[in-house]
């Protein structure tokens, strides 16, 4: 179990930039998410973590100590590949029992016996253990590769994406099976993903990547309640937020036909400012101060997903439970202004002062 | 344990009811198509059968016309082919008819009039057949692989160019350049010694090996590898777990199309030996000469020479019908 350090990594590929200057701390036993689109760099950083891609700036420390030149079989780390993870052509058993069996480590073979029958038994796969990898199911398969990261314990888990292949269902069990596992493990994770609900939910802190940029780094509900910019508000948080541009005029922040109307104390006066409402900080009552049109439903059971369109903007607000709304119906609704967030027209985000908290 | 074989899974037999599978036409079409492969396999193989009947026949009935489907098989032609004989006169033949320390062999000779008076060259120049294809092959596989390895998975300058230029060495036939090649070697101290026609097959296989395992390497993904090292293994050691596990299809198929290579060639075996390092081929149509073609002899030759290869690609048949259908049918 280590803490791991990057010191500004940058990395190209040809004349393609894939890291710019990534600095992060991530702390012993800590579960680090890295989030962002595909190509922004979060596999690199992976790869560079492991040894299996070298900077071409900056440093790697694992705990104090300087690992740049160190190869990825010195560094004692665990990879989680998003497929291809296991070896073809051997059982599971000697999946598990491979890196037990690398000549840096020397385990004698009961000890190996019984880390491999413990970490099969952690993921409920000894029953698989004779059968060929070629046999399993995907869940089954990132299971055994799971499996292959916790037989020994290595001082970080990097997990490249390892549920995106797999079918909704077997994501969501797997991803809680995971987050238990790390904290009876206590092991330090990297975990890389494009999705932003394994981000949210599996996270202690996360990290969100752009371009091989760092955009911000935070605890989830950082990253939720004030993304630092329009890129991260709208990346996380489904359905997306509500993002329209207003006007500065009279101490209010006027949408563009003055549908929505926000106070502005605190806010320095500026010609054009974006706004960001979450769809669960829209609610539909009779006592609203504005109106809108609805124009679609998307009931999902706890909730329901309304489309509203106002004079000038289209906005999504969650409403609990299965909506009774009609389409087409004319609707008052009201805005958690508490919660709203506001952005440059460049997509930074201002702070108000001494209002919103 | 599970209790079925893991290699058989237990499944109903579904019979399809689809009317595109079970129609007329396409169960015709079907039949129709396995009796033109039959017919075209017995074709092929009809002057492979033809050479194993000749060499069992004897001398007029290899040369009889019309020629003999039917005949008394005989090893005579394996005898005549394996042994130095010479030509008895009236009196020692009936000499040698009294005597009882006689073997099959000296009795088949004897038939002819002739008496055994040591083995043939052949039997040498099978064997230095065999020696120089098995080493040749296996210095191609191994060289091939290794930088076959090393242009999938490294970033190397040049290195189209450098494929191009490997690629190139097969751009001409080679038999343009015998005739430098044989006063190299007569230079060189390489004429008629096994390492020359060793060095000169490997050459000739080598482009050919890194080529054809480049791809095969190339569709071995590299997280294998990769993982392997993260798992605590140099790069040596997850090429030999990893990597050459998967890639034996690939070297089986490179084997035997190196070997049956070096076990065919002709033309520099002939002009770049005479008799140490003599192989096989050259060696056949020696025997066509002195005293008529002898028939029986040749194709007993013929019979021998196919035997190793035959006995190869047999072994790795498994690992052929993919090597040799790579490319054509690529995997997603």
């Amino acid at each position: 179990m280590s803490r791991i350090r990057l010191e500004t990594i940058s990395k190209t590929f040809g004349e393609e930039l894939a890291l710019s200057k990534v600095s992060l701390d991530i702390q012993d036993n800590e579960f680090f998410v890295l989030l962002g689109p595909t190509g922004a760099g979060k596999t690199t950083t992976l790869r560079v973590i492991a040894g299996l891609e070298k900077q071409d700036a900056g440093h790697v420390y694992f705990d104090e100590s300087l690992v740049d030149s160190i190869p990825p079989a010195d560094r004692d780390t665990a990879f989680v590949f998003q497929q291809y993870s296991l070896y073809p052509n051997m059982t599971v058993y000697e999946n598990l029992a491979f890196p037990l069996k690398s000549p840096l480590r020397n385990f004698d073979a009961a000890d190996i016996d019984r880390r491999i029958k413990d970490a099969a038994e952690k993921l409920r796969i000894t029953h698989l253990l004779e059968r060929k990898t070629a046999r399993l199911s995907g869940g089954e398969m990132q299971r055994v590769s799971i499996g292959r990261a916790i037989v020994r314990k290595p001082r970080v888990f990097l997990m490249d994406e390892p549920l995106s292949n797999l079918d909704a269902k077997l994501r969501e069990s797997l991803r809680v099976e995971l987050k238990h596992l790390q904290k009876t493990q206590e092991v330090t994770t990297l975990f890389v993903t494009h999705d932003q609900i394994e981000a949210l939910t599996m996270a202690d802190r996360l990290a969100v990547l752009n371009n091989g940029k760092i955009i911000q780094i935070g605890s989830p509900d950082d990253i939720y309640d004030r993304p630092a910019s329009t890129f991260v508000a709208q990346l996380v948080g489904t359905p997306r937020i509500n993002l329209f541009e207003t006007e500065f005029a009279g101490g209010k922040l006027h949408s563009l036909k003055n549908a929505l109307e926000f106070d502005a104390t605190g806010l320095e006066p500026a010609s054009k400012t974006l706004v960001g409402i979450r769809p669960e900080d829209i609610s539909i009552s009779a006592q609203g101060t504005f109106h809108a049109k609805v124009v679609l439903k998307e009931p999902l059971g706890v909730e329901t997903i309304v489309h509203l369109q106002t004079e000038d903007n289209k906005l999504l607000a969650i409403v609990p439970g299965i909506s009774h709304h009609q389409i087409g119906e004319t609707v008052k609704f009201e805005v958690n202004s508490d919660r709203l967030h506001f952005f440059t027209t460049e997509g930074e985000r201002i702070e108000a002062k001494g209002v919103a908290a | 344990m599970a209790l079925r074989s893991p290699s058989a899974p237990k499944q109903d037999v579904v019979i399809s009811t689809r009317v595109d599978k079970v129609g007329l036409r396409p169960a015709l079409l079907r039949n129709f198509r396995a009796g033109l492969a039959v017919v075209a396999a017995l074709i092929m193989l009809l002057p492979a059968v033809w050479m194993s009947m000749t060499a069992f026949k004897s001398r007029p009935d290899a040369v009889s016309v019309p020629p003999k489907v039917f005949f008394t098989p005989t090893l005579e032609g394996f005898v005549s082919l394996l042994t130095d004989r010479r030509q008895l006169s009236n009196t020692e033949l009936e000499d040698y008819k009294q005597r009882t320390d006689l073997n099959w062999m000296d009795k088949l000779a004897l038939k002819r009039g002739q008496a055994i008076i040591g083995w043939s060259e052949f039997p040498k120049h099978l064997r230095n057949s065999i020696i120089i294809s098995v080493t040749s092959t296996f210095l191609s596989i191994f060289f091939g692989v290794l930088a076959a390895y090393a242009f999938s998975r490294f970033k190397i300058p040049g290195e189209s160019d450098l494929l191009f230029f490997i690629l190139s060495t097969r751009m001409l036939p080679p038999v343009v350049v015998t005739i430098p090649i044989f006063l190299m070697y007569r230079a060189l101290g390489l004429f008629d010694t096994h390492i020359g026609l060793i060095l000169l097959y490997t050459a000739f296989n080598l482009s050919f090996a890194v080529w054809l395992m480049k791809g095969f390497i190339d569709e071995i993904p590299k997280e294998y590898e990769e993982a392997a090292l993260v798992d605590g293994y140099t790069r040596l050691q997850a090429f030999r777990k990893i990597v050459l596990p998967q890639a034996i299809t690939g070297i089986a198929a490179t084997t035997v199309f190196s070997f049956i290579f070096a076990w065919n060639e002709y033309a520099f075996a002939l002009m770049l030996t005479s008799s140490a390092a003599r192989t096989a081929p050259p060696s056949l149509p020696s025997r066509i000469g002195t005293g008529g073609v002898e028939w029986a002899a040749i194709a007993a030759g013929s019979l021998l020479f196919l035997i190793p290869a035959i006995i190869l690609t047999f072994a790795l048949r498994k690992h052929l019908l993919r090597g040799v259908t790579f490319g054509a049918i690529r995997k997603g």
